[in-house]
This record gives structure tokens, sequence and C-alpha cells, in this order.
């Protein structure tokens, strides 16, 4: 009599050998073409020669130095808070308060800095407190008073939005040259410091994930927050510190856009649509919306893959509103390629579980904090 | 009853005997209820270190929660837990396993994104500065493996998704072996391994043994308790039936103490065979992923009960028919006439009903009102069918003798039974044909569960099919004209109506788990058990 | 919050021993009232003590010709969050329909009911892809409705190329501004007719087929499924009602607000805060789409109360973000400890 086995959660891939090859350059054509991190580098060096070839053909080059020193400041705004938005989702949370975040933190910069060089350190100071206020009381929200993450942060979005319309109307003034110069616009060596600023973010929370408890405890809470619980897991203050290191990201956004429009703006968040962007960015980049899986590395080439169709577009002349169409038009379809490969994985249980029930797809069932 | 603390405890087949000191593990006197209903009655419980210790009995005796308890996921209403003589009180799952408590459900606590070692250490991650050090963890973890897992090399870097289940399993026991647990509880950790995963994970476990663990082994593998267990307690009906030593009771004493009960429930009498209507319901080699070689009839007017253990296929085979999970190969025939049904839509289009195993998520809408969830499935017929048969909630809820303040009462707080009988009533508004009950008085009192087995009986004698899981043997024995027992996800016999409990844990049992060597010791097996628990015949 | 409007109280509470006094029996009817109802009433009393304008019938009304495009926009948003989803892209699609009938009409009164019909084709279209996004390649609803929204707006701008083009025709504008002539209180706001037939025609959704399917879907689309409910129909009509009454909102607005390309910017949150004011449990299940119209009253009118006060228009928002927060978490609260 045969016994059968109950389907367990399997991952594509090969399963574990012993030992075996594991030589240095097996290792990285492994991870190269098998992990999704991977495959979204892959996918960014196809889209790149594919845009190249399209943008050549209406006379222009793609892979010129200006160009590619275009593509890389476009980046770095969106990058950064697409930094800090990949660990909230890897949390399984969400933060949509990086849009007004980043245009009230350029504002209080210009307000801080007041239009002088030695206000600089103390207006950095003031907003990067001020971004880690900001995601404290997301993380609060969410975590204390159980309310569904992105009504938690739109929420947030809001207040923080009818504050900036009812005290500032355009641009705010106040952006001192020494500030504007540095950041905005220097460079050190070929490289201009706005870049450096994005290698050191991401290095930083690359780091963060990867070799720190706090890292590998939010991929666990993300993953399951029963099973971390069990583990004793401290599941509110990881998610609390998720939130505050993004809203910190906004907040650096912030400074580094005020220094490059010389200005505050009340409209920069929400005109650069950061907020769903950054998710755009994290979700292209491989990592799962439902927390638990990611890479922030892969998040970097969603942001350069946005920047590179960005570019493209701008060289075909494409009206700046149609790329909100397309924009958005992506975004649909990258949610909705992943989520085929995810609705696979996410409903089997390990070990001997029960078949799969029929599942809608509202979010309560999968958002931490009780909603319903 | 009692095995007394201090006896030695021999091994039932080779090993070194372990010596004699005051059990590392006691539980005394463990009472447990939820919300009223008694589950537990004060069981005592003992497992020195170095020994492994099985619990059996048949669904629903009480396993689960009494290692619950013991894993400081429930607290015992009553009773104390002892470890190394010090009285332990867990309201956290946490502080058990601080107490050197670890156990391994058959869902997994592990998270199939993370590695290996990412796993075993959770919450614990060892830091060299402020710095989590993962080769200090791959280099833990590989060690673990390999010394109480060689036969298998697992990569500690590699994803707990991609590994297989019983890989996962030894992922789970490396978890508990870094914690340093003095005490595993593994809850019937054999349901999904191969034949030969199995012979590893016995390896392993008296690995373990060796190494002074006391290891509670939930399991109904007869034949696997006998190679591992040193002793036996058998629990009933939240009860302790017997501890024995394991080289001195044979499985067929061992069924017997686990079935035979004497039959005090009334039950509403059986149909009358020559007056069964003709074959509603045809099945001819049903298979899905799980199941295989499904071949059944169900008559228009019979009920027929299916029994078998946990796992062995039976909701799947309901699941099945309903459309729900449908099969992929196989045929069947409704009316003689063959259809196809992969969606529970077509089945109720059919004229099919499933009264599933869990009300509350599967069978009502808990925060709607009674009048809502009887009206639920009528909701969903076709409109042509649906003006076909005018609904008349009132005229249901008396029908089924609901007790509720007003049809507008919000389902969640209605009783157990009476939620059950809103789920009845929610079918009988479609006029089905054919209607499956799946645990169907499972969580209600004892009182509603008489008026759940007058519905079920009037619905057969309206001419109505019924088929019937049941994992309580005397329901299954008091309702069915018929009865299948599954096992391992295929029919392992049928049986007419009236068997006795051990006739049925036999089949559901199955051969090779029951020591028999050769044809006449299964024949003289067979007559034990046969003539077993004459309080067995209703 | 009770879910129902009738005035018998249900659940464990109330019965005690013996027949219930008056008082108790009053005490009951009054607890089973929804909050959003007292709110709202409060601040009618309030609004009208400041300003006497308000008690008037003309006064009233104007409030209520305000509110209208809200409250529709709450029954639509009830619908939705009912089946257990969400619709974000509702303020951009009010924002496209005022858009477009003004270009295409441009004016030309001849042309309003085939634009209006345009309108309705292009809210159903929205609401189809919203719905099949959402349900059949399993993209989470608040991603779809949120790529909706940045894909209508950046459609409008493609359009307008930044400053709407053309005019509304007079016979379009009146819909939102003007009435039916009524002895007594003068005039009779098309709005307000509107609105009370949406309220009526949502109410007998609710209390037939669809609306109890929708309320199960949301309550558990497993149990649903598995009783024979088609989910997937549920919930892409759900979508399909939340973009028709931002339609139907859209068309009062124009008259109303004028065209801009900020008109719906905005709504899809007030509208989802007005239904959680009023009672709609976010996830699904619960509610009323009257206590959620009604929701929509109190918003209007707690924006009121505010300007009387003087607190500026953009701090409005500011509130707004913390309603939503507090209704969220008071509900969530509530949820948990049960009753």
């Amino acid at each position: 009599m045969t016994t059968s086995t109950p389907p367990v959660a399997q991952h594509p891939g090969p399963t574990a050998e012993s030992g075996g090859e594991r030589s240095a350059a097996a290792r990285f054509w492994r991870s190269l073409t098998r992990t999704t991190t991977g495959q979204v580098y892959l996918a960014l060096i196809a889209i790149l020669v594919v845009c190249w070839v399209v943008v050549a053909i209406k006379g222009s080059n793609l892979l010129s130095i200006d160009s590619i020193a275009d593509m890389l400041i476009r980046s770095v705004a969106l990058g950064i808070v697409a930094a800090g938005q990949t660990l909230v989702i890897i949390g399984m949370s969400l933060d949509l308060s990086v849009a007004w975040v980043i245009s009230l933190t350029s504002i209080v910069a210009a307000v801080v800095m007041d239009g002088s060089n030695a206000n600089i350190a103390p207006g950095i100071l003031v907003v990067l407190a001020l971004g880690m206020a900001i995601g404290l009381v997301n993380g609060l929200v969410i975590t204390k008073l159980r309310v569904n993450p992105f009504i938690a942060t739109l929420g947030v979005a809001l207040i923080i939005q009818g504050f900036i319309e009812s005290r500032w109307d355009g641009v705010v003034e106040g952006v001192p040259g020494g500030f504007e110069d540095s950041l905005g616009y220097s460079e050190i060596g070929p490289l201009p410091i706005a870049v450096l600023l994005l290698v050191a973010v991401y290095a930083l929370v690359w780091f963060l994930l990867r070799y720190t408890r706090f890292g590998h405890q939010l991929y666990a809470v993300g993953g399951s927050e029963e099973v971390s619980k069990l583990s004793g897991v401290r599941t509110h203050r990881i998610l609390i510190m998720a939130h505050v290191i993004c809203s910190l990201c906004a907040a650096v956004t912030g400074l580094y856009l005020a220094a490059r429009l010389g200005a505050g703006s009340p409209l920069v968040g929400t005109d650069g649509g950061y907020d769903l962007e950054s998710i755009a960015a994290v979700v292209l980049g491989g990592t799962y919306l439902l927390g638990g899986r990611g890479s922030v590395l892969g998040t970097l080439a969603g942001v350069f893959i946005l920047a590179i169709l960005d570019s493209t577009f701008n060289a075909l002349e494409v009206n700046a509103f149609a790329k909100d169409v397309v924009r958005g038009v992506i975004i649909i379809v990258a949610v909705a390629a992943y989520s085929f490969r995810w609705k696979e994985r996410r409903v089997r249980k390990i070990g001997a579980g029960p078949a799969p029930a029929v599942t809608g797809n509202a979010p309560q069932t999968q958002t931490p904090g009780a909603n319903a | 009853m009692n095995v007394s603390p201090g006896e030695e405890s021999r091994e039932a087949a080779g090993g070194a005997a372990t010596a004699t000191r005051s059990p590392l593990l006691q539980m005394r006197g463990i009472k447990k209820d939820f919300l009223g209903v008694h589950v537990l009655h004060g069981i005592d419980l003992e497992c020195a270190a170095g020994e492994v210790h099985a619990i059996v009995g048949e669904n629903g005796a009480g396993k689960s929660t009494l290692m619950k308890i013991l894993a400081g996921a429930y607290t015992p209403s009553a009773g104390e837990i002892i470890i190394d003589g010090k009285p332990q009180k867990f309201s956290h799952p946490l502080e058990a396993q601080q107490a050197g408590v670890s156990i391994i459900y058959q869902e997994f606590n592990l998270l199939p994104d993370r590695t290996v070692a990412e796993n075993v250490f959770l919450g614990r991650e060892p830091k060299r500065g402020f710095i989590v050090d993962r080769a200090k963890m791959e280099r833990e973890t590989e060690k673990l493996l390999r010394e109480f897992a060689p036969d298998d090399p697992i990569p500690p870097d590699e994803l707990v998704g991609r590994l297989s289940v019983a890989q996962q399993q030894t992922v789970e026991i490396a978890k508990a072996l870094s914690l340093d647990s003095k005490i595993l509880v593994m809850d019937e950790p054999t349901a999904s391994l191969a034949a030969h995963e199995v012979e590893r994970l016995f390896t392993r476990v008296k690995r373990l043994r060796e190494r002074g663990m006391a290891i509670l082994y939930i399991s109904h593998r007869l034949k696997e308790i006998f190679e591992l267990a040193q002793r036996i307690t058998v629990l009933k009906d939240g009860q302790k039936v017997k501890t024995v030593n394991a080289d001195e009771v044979s499985s067929a004493e061992l069924v017997k103490l686990m079935v035979g009960r004497d039959l005090d429930q009334y039950f509403p009498p059986r149909g009358d065979p020559s007056k069964r209507g003709d074959v509603k319901l045809r099945v001819r080699g049903g298979a899905t992923d799980v199941l295989a070689n499904i071949d059944l009839d169900i008559h228009a007017g019979e009920i027929l009960g299916v029994a078998g253990l946990q796992g062995s296929g039976r909701t799947e085979l309901a699941r099945a028919i309903f459309g729900a999970d449908p099969f992929l190969e196989g045929t069947v025939e409704i009316d003689g006439k063959p259809v196809k049904i992969n969606s529970p839509q077509q089945a109720i289009a059919h004229g099919i009903g499933f009264v599933s195993e869990d009300r509350k998520s599967e069978g009502l809408t808990l925060a709607q009102s009674v009048r809502d969830n009887v009206a639920l499935a009528w909701r969903g017929l076709a409109r042509r069918r649906r003006n076909q048969l005018t609904i008349n909630v009132k005229d249901l809820c008396q029908a089924v003798e609901l007790r509720s303040r007003g049809l507008g009462q919000e389902v969640r707080f209605l009783s157990g039974g009476n939620q059950q009988k809103v789920v009845i009533a929610k079918w009988l508004a479609t006029e089905p044909q054919l209607v499956i009950f799946d645990e169907p008085t499972r969580g209600i009192d004892v009182g509603a569960k008489a008026g759940i087995h007058d519905l079920i009986r009037g619905l057969a004698n309206d001419g109505v099919a019924v088929l019937m899981i049941s994992s309580e043997l005397p329901e299954v024995i008091g309702m069915s004209d018929r009865i299948i027992v599954m096992r391992n996800g295929q029919i392992a016999g049928e049986l007419p109506a009236g068997p006795t409990e051990a006739e049925i844990m036999f089949l559901a049992t199955g051969e090779e788990d029951i020591e028999a060597e050769t044809e006449a010791d299964l024949a003289k097996i067979q007559e034990e058990l046969s003539s077993a628990g004459e309080g067995g015949k209703s | 919050m009770s879910t129902s409007a009738a005035p018998v109280p249900e659940g464990p509470s109330g019965v005690g021993e013996g027949a219930p006094s008056a008082l108790a029996r009053v005490l009951g009817v009054l607890r089973a009232i929804p909050v959003v109802w007292y709110l709202t009433i409060i601040l009618w009393v309030w609004i009208a003590a400041i300003n006497p304008l308000f008690a008037e019938p003309s006064g009233f009304l104007a409030y209520l010709k305000q509110a209208a495009p809200l409250a529709i926009l709450a029954a639509g948003a009830f619908f939705v969050l009912a089946s257990g989803e969400f619709d974000l892209s509702v303020g951009s699609l009010v924002t496209v329909c005022v858009v477009i009938a003004a270009a295409v009409s441009d004016g030309d009164p001849s042309k309003t009911v085939p634009v209006i019909a345009l309108l309705f084709v292009i809210g159903l279209i929205v609401g189809l892809i919203n719905g099949v996004v959402t349900t059949i390649f399993r993209v989470p609803s608040f991603i779809t409705t949120l790529a909706m929204l940045l894909i209508l707006d950046g459609a409008v701008w493609l359009y307008t190329s930044g400053s709407p083009k053309g005019a509304l025709a007079d016979n379009f504008r009146e819909i939102g501004r003007m009435g039916i002539d009524v002895p007594v209180i003068e005039q009779l706001p098309y709005s307000v007719i509107i609105l009370v037939a949406i309220g009526a025609f949502s109410v007998w959704l609710m209390r037939g087929h669809f609306g109890r399917q929708v309320l199960a879907v949301g309550d558990n689309d497993r149990a649903a499924a598995l009783s024979g409910i088609n989910v997937t129909r549920v919930r892409i009509t759900a979508f399909v009602l939340s973009a028709l009454s931002a339609v139907i909102a859209g068309i009062l607005l124009g008259g109303f607000a004028g065209v801009t390309a900020q008109v719906g910017q905005g709504l899809e949150f007030e509208a989802i805060t007005a239904a959680v004011l009023g009672g709609t449990v976010l996830g699904g299940g619960r509610g009323s789409v009257v206590n959620a119209m009604a929701g929509a009253l109190a918003l209007t009118a707690l924006f009121s109360w505010l300007n009387l006060q003087g607190v500026s228009g953009a701090l409005e928002d500011a509130v707004e973000g913390v309603i939503i927060i507090a209704a969220v978490a008071v509900a969530s609260y509530r949820l948990r400890e049960g009753s």
C-alpha cells in the first residue's frame, strides 16, 4: 500500500544536495539565475538593452555619460525612499505617508537652515529627528492601536498634508547655498555626492537586514507574526523600528530634494509620486508584498529600471502625463505577475497540512494590526 | 492504574536499559475545559529522562490538548506540571520553552523563506559585538545536524521552504536541541513521511533518547510505538485508561484499550436496508493528489458513514465530491448520469450540500443574522432554480428546531449546536439530494447532539442520500446504515451496519501497523477484535 | 457600533429577568441608534446655534446640496468596503468625469445627455477593470485602485495638458446647482432628490440578494464560496457600483463646484472616512449603507463647523486624518473586545 505524501511547500530551485559543487563561479551563476534578486538584475540589463536600442533608433544615446549620470541622479531620491519602504514591506506593513514626509522635511530644512550655512547641521538634525518621530507615530498607530497600515499611514499623510497646506502655499525659501551646492551638485571624483549618499544608504540598509538581529527578526515578523512571537521575538518593537527607519529615509530624501531644488516645497513629495513609486520599486525588485522575503538590492534594481524607463520616455519625448499612465500600468502588471507566483507559495503550509481552501483577496487577511 | 515512579523501564527492542530516577516530567491531575465543555478529566502522566513515552487514543481523546498544556499553549483548569522536581506554571509557550519543553506540531512552526540556521536561532541570533554572527549560526547548526542526523546532510544555509517535509522536521528537532530542551513532544511525527524517512526518524529518536531526553510521542501507528516506546499511555474521552509497558502488551490489547465503550447513547433507529433507494451518487476510480482508487456508491435514503483516522483522507473525499478540491481522475455519476463537478457551485446545482468540519470558518458568516445565513446557499443558486424553491426561513428554522433570539440575531452569539442547525437549515433550503456531513456534532454538547442526529436521520428518511464523516466511533456505528473506512487516502474496507469499534479501528490502522507475521496471526487478531467490546455493539 | 438602523436591541445585552421597565426599553432603543446619527444631530444643532440660517430650509438644503456628492460616494464606498476591498480611484474618476464632460460638451446643451451616457460608460469600464484586476489577477485592491488613481490622473492631464478645456453646458450644471421649485421651501435641489433616490436604491440593493451576498463575501469569503456564491462576480459588481457612484458624484460636483483639475482630489479618502464613521468595518461584512451616508452628512457638517470656528480649510485634511485613524482604531478595539 502506498503512502501518499501531502504537498510540501517547495520553492523553485534545486533541493539541497550534500557538499558538492560550490565553486565561486558556480555560486555566482546560481545566485544570478536562480534567486529573485538575480533575476531582477538580469531583467534590468535586458530592459536597458531594449531601451538603448529604442532610443538609438530615435537618434540619441541612452548610455552616454550624461545620460547615465542623469539616470543615477534620478535614482537617488526615489532610491533612498525605496530603501526604507523595503524595510516596512518586508515586515508585512506599508508606508503611504512618505510623499508628504518628504515635502514636510524639505520645508522644515529650508525653514530651520534659514539661508545660513551655519544652520545646516542643526537643520539636518531637526529634519532627521522629525522623520524618526513620524515613523514612531506610524509604528505605534499600527501596532498599539491595531490600525491597518495603509489607513494608518494614509491618515498620517493627511494630517501632514493639512498641516503643510495651512501654513505654506508655494516654494519655501531658506536653503543655504552651501547646502545646495554640496549635497545637490558637488562631486567627489567622478561621482556626485548624491550617488555616494545613495550607495551609503543602501549599504547601511543591506547591512541592517543581513547582519543585525533587527534585520533577521524583521524577516521573521513579516513571514509569520505567530511563529516569531512563539520564538520570543518582540514583534511590535521590530515593526516600529522598521517604520522609524522608513520615515528616516523619507526625511533624508527630503533633505536631498531641498538641496537639489534650493528650496523646500509642499508638492515635491506628491509630484514625484514617491509613495506609489517606492512601492513599485520594491515590488519590481522582487520583495514579496506580503512580507517575509525580499532584498534591498532588488529594490535598487527596481529603482534603476524605473529610472531607465523615465529617461527613455524623456528621450522619446513622450508626454509627461502619459508617463503616469504607463507607470500605473507597470505597477499593476508587476504586482499581478508576482502575485501568481506568491499565491502559489503562500498558500502551502509546511508539514502535514490540509489542502488549501478558496481564498479571497481582501488585504485585511494579511496585514498586521487587526482592523476587522 | 498509574505506573509508579521509580519503576524500571525497559526497552521493547534492543538498546541499553535506562537508569531509574524520579521522572523528569510529571503531570498530575490535569483538567481542562473550554467554555464549560470538559475536555480533560484529570490526567496523570509521567516521563523519565531517556524514555520514549507514547500517547495513543482515537481522535478527540485529548492527546493534543494535553500536549498543548504541557507546551504552554493552553493553561490547565486544574492540576500541575512538575519538571525536574520543580512545579511549573506556563502562561505562554515561551515559558514552557524556557523550562526545557519543546513541541513539534504537525504544522511546523518554521519560516519557509528563511534558512535552516536562521530558523533554528530565531530570536536568539548569536552576536559578535552587535553584528549577527552568521558563521557561528551556521556552524552550530551544522554541528547539531551532523551529530544527530548524519545520514541526511542539510546545508544550514538552505531555505527551509526548499526542504522536504522530513528535512523540515529535522530542522524542528534541531531547534529543540539548540534550545537545550529536556522534554520533546512530537505530535504525529510520521504523518507525512515516506517509509525510509520514518526509519531515519526512528534512529534519531533513539539517539535523542540516549542523550537523556524525555520524549512524548503521539501516534496512532502502533508499529512505530512498539519500536520506539518504553511505556504507552492510552487516553480515551479525556481520561487516562491505562499506562502500560510496551513490552507487556500486544497490539490487539492496545486496540481494545483504545476503543470499546458502553454504548449508552441513544441513536435514532436505522433505515431498513430493503427499503433503500437507488444509487444517488457513484464514484469510480476517483483520485486526487491525496486520494486514490475511490469507488463508492451512496444510495438515496441511506446514511453512509465514513470512518478513519486523522489524515486518512475523509475530509478530502468530501471536498472532492463537493467540488472544492475536485477529483483529478475517475468518474462521478448522479442518478446514473455522468457529471463533472469542479466547483462547489456545480455541486450545489446538482443538489449536493456540504456541512463542513469547521462551521465557523467554512459554514457560517458569523457577523450576519440567522436569516442571512440560512438563506446563504439559496442566494447562490441560479435565478431559475432560486425561483423554483421558495424559501421560508422561519419554517426552516422550525424544522431544525433552532433556538435563537429571533431571526435577526447574529449567528456568532449562538451556541455550537444551534450554529450547526443554522448550517443544516442553510442546505435544506436548497432541497439537496445528497448531503455530506463532516464531523456533524464536533464541539456540540451532549444535549444538542441528539437533536442533530435526529435531523440527519430525518433527512435520510425523506430520501436524501447522506454521507457522514465522523471521528466518534459510537456516532459512526450508531448512525450509519453502512460504513466505509478510509486509510492513507484510500478506502480500506466496508462494513455493514452495527460493526464493533474494534473492527473499524482494525481497518483504520491497517495490517502493517499491527504485528502480524503470518496469515494465521492476522486471522487470530481479527477474531479477537470482533469479539472484543461487547458494549460496542448497539 | 450597531449594524442595523432598526430600533430593536439585539445581542446578549438587554434582556434581563422579567419585563424590562419603560426606562430600560427607551435606553435600549437609544443605545441601538448608531453613534454617527448622534454625532450628526449634535453638529447640526451646534451649527444652527452659531449660524441661524442653517436652521432655515434654504440654509439646510444648501448644506445637503454640498453633502450630496460625498454621501453618494460613501454609498459606493460602502459596497466595496463591505465586500472586503478598497477603492481608492473614485476621487480621480470624479475629476475625469468633470473634465471630460467639459471638454466634450464644450458648453453645448444638446450634448449633455450623450455626454452623461459617455460618463457612465467610462465609469463602468473603470469599475470593471478595478474588479477584474483585483479578483482575477489577484492584485491587492488598494494597489489596483491606487494605480488606477495614478492612471486616471495621468489621463486627465494628458487629455487636458494641464488646464481643463471647454465648459459644462448650462443644463448640465443645473443638476448640481438647481432644483425643483416647490412651495414653502422654495427649491428642492436636484442633488437632494438624487441623493434620496440613490439612498433608496442602495437600501433596496442591500436588502436584496446582491446586498446580502456582499456582506457574506466580506464577512467570510471562504464560507460564501463553499455555499455557492460567485465571489468574483459580487466583488466586481461592487467595484462597478463604486465607480458609478463616482460618476454621479462627478456630475453633481461639476455643477456645484465647477470645473477644475482638483475637483475630485482626496474624495476617495473622504468617502472611506465617511463610511467608517458610519460604522462600516474595514475588511468587510458589517455596516449599513444608510449609516455610511450619514457619515458623509456628519463629515460635511464637521467641516462646516470647523469653518465656522475659524479653522482654515487646509487643516480639514489634518482633521480628517485624525478622524479616520481614530475611527478605525476604535472600531478595531470594539471588535476585539467582542460583545
